[in-house]
């Protein structure tokens, strides 16, 4: 079988309060992409807009963003699950390119959280869950992944301050990422001490909301080889699914979507979590990370909190884990975090990750996750 | 129609199982078994993931479930703002079947802990509206 590569990362600054359309916002990543993979819109044969379409007023925005970004006549179309939209985009632009229906995919992500207001944005955010059964209680995400936390919490040992790590690590690489939404530096005192919004989780093990996009070019082998210096190769694509609904959920201290995305993507690349030089967690939480290093193989079950209590998640550690701020500094614009985390592994495996950059990596995963452990993708990437 | 009556705010109204609100105004909480193959499923659902068939019966959540996890909410969405503070959680009965639901007003939270045994309680709202909360067992 061929190779499948990216050729092109893109994706705008994340934001608060995007002040423009959706189009343009979208073109931002858009055009980010196609300068670094120096194409012009005649040479992408098919694009994938990928986003959550309740926040979005436009219908069908494929066929707006289509024409706005110079991609007609070429077949464009929409995929949702959710946070990991634009990881399953690149999934579908994969077996696109396999199949060989065509050479060069665009993988557009986007999403104007902005579009809506906050309170109508929590009440759709939660009914990303069983609107029939859970809803009518009054569910929110934070309150969700907050049971996952107490769960944890007293099977494992893992504390409040293991979770306020997570954070401070996010802030420390958010400050030096020009494209996060927020900059600023987290103290653990300063976690710790923020506000409660569903127990045990507060304000600041909450990810940012954002307005954002991103875009990844893939492409097949021969048009990588022939189009780009340094083609970043898909090496395993895992995606898995889990009940909707709570009562359905076998454990609350992972995601058994992770974990079974995760076997199929290290089985495909034939590697282990041992191999991976640097990865991208869906941390949309601070649990939400600490379930990522067990669900991944980079802790045994339980014993993530080593992992950030020993700092092994820094750059210079045993496993660098969202050296960009990840979705808790760098913000989550739903439609195109996916996009975001590949962009950022592709400059990783590129060496072209600035002050960010672990030295010398040569694999790369990233980790996304759509609603709470609904859809489950897990991509490994790696260099020649 | 029926079940626009279930929960603070519903966001369904019809269903092939809104018997469940007739089963909550006598007093139960009830699931439903495939009568194929048996497979028990809470939440209530009219057609069976195992065996693909659509004859279903009625049984009784019965008996003290363990709380396996839950979290107190300070803010809430739009519509259950009245509410807070409220805690949701995971409930699992002897025969596996888990429930989604509230832990009373009535347990203080420092008497809250996994574990413990709780009892599913069918609970009249404000105006027609009904659910069902978990009670010290």
């Amino acid at each position: 079988m061929q190779k499948v590569g990216i050729i092109g990362v893109g994706q705008s600054t994340f934001v608060r309060g995007y002040e423009g359309s959706i189009r343009e916002l979208a073109f931002e990543g858009f055009q980010e992409s196609m300068r670094d993979a120096q194409l012009k819109p005649a040479d992408i044969n098919a694009s994938i807009i990928c986003s959550a379409p309740e926040y979005d007023k436009q219908r069908t925005p494929a066929g707006l963003l289509a024409e706005y970004f110079g991609l007609n006549p070429q077949p464009t179309f929409y995929i949702e699950s959710v946070c990991s939209s634009s990881s399953m985009g690149l999934r579908v632009a994969y077996s696109m390119i396999q199949a060989g229906l065509h050479d060069v995919v665009a993988v557009i992500g986007f999403q104007k959280m902005s579009e809506i207001s906050s309170a109508e944005s929590q009440e759709r955010m939660g009914r990303g869950a069983d609107i029939m059964w859970e809803s009518p209680f009054g569910t929110m995400m934070p309150a969700y992944y907050a049971m996952h936390a107490r769960a944890h919490m007293n099977t494992y040992g893992t504390t409040e301050e293991d979770l306020a790590l997570i954070r401070v690590k996010a802030a420390s690489y958010g400050q030096i990422n020009e494209k996060a939404v927020y900059r600023k530096e987290v103290t653990l005192e300063k976690a710790l001490g923020s506000d409660p919004v569903a127990t045990p989780l507060k304000v600041f093990d909450c990810c940012a909301n954002a307005d954002g996009s991103s875009c990844i070019i893939v492409a097949s082998e021969k048009m990588a080889k022939k189009l780009s210096p340094k083609p970043v190769w898909i090496l395993g694509l895992g995606a898995a699914s889990a009940a909707i609904n709570m009562p359905g959920r076998k454990t609350f201290t992972g995601l058994t979507c992770a974990r079974e995305a995760a076997k199929q993507a290290y089985g495909m690349a034939g590697l282990t979590p041992q191999d991976i030089d640097v990865a991208e967690a869906h941390d949309c939480f601070t649990i939400a990370e600490m379930m990522a290093y067990e669900d991944l193989g980079f802790a045994e079950r339980g014993k993530g909190k080593e992992l950030i209590r020993n700092k092994e998640t820094y750059i210079g550690g045993k496993i660098p884990v969202n050296v960009d701020g990840g979705l808790l500094s760098k913000g989550h614009p739903i439609g195109a975090t996916g996009g975001s985390q590949i962009r950022t592994i592709t400059l990783q495996l590129r060496g072209e990750a600035g002050a960010m950059q672990v030295e010398g990596a040569k694999t790369g995963l990233v980790h996304n996750i759509g609603g709470v452990g609904i859809y489950g993708n897990v991509s490994i990437f790696g260099r020649d | 129609m029926g079940f626009e009556r279930f929960g603070t705010v519903s966001f369904v109204a019809q269903t092939k199982v809104a018997e469940f609100i007739g089963y909550l105004d006598e007093g139960k909480v009830m699931g439903t078994q495939c009568k194929s193959c048996g497979t028990k499923f809470f939440p209530p659902r009219n057609d069976c993931a195992q065996c693909l068939g659509s004859d279903i019966e009625w049984f009784e959540i019965t008996g003290k479930g363990k709380l396996l996890t839950f979290s107190k909410l300070i803010y809430a969405p739009a519509g259950f703002e009245g509410d807070l503070p409220y805690r949701i959680c995971v409930v699992e009965y002897e025969d596996g079947v888990k429930v989604f639901g509230r832990i009373s007003p009535s347990i203080p939270d420092e008497d809250v802990s996994i574990g413990m045994a709780l009892v599913a309680v069918p609970v009249k709202l404000s105006g027609e509206k009904i659910a069902y909360e978990f009670q010290r067992a």
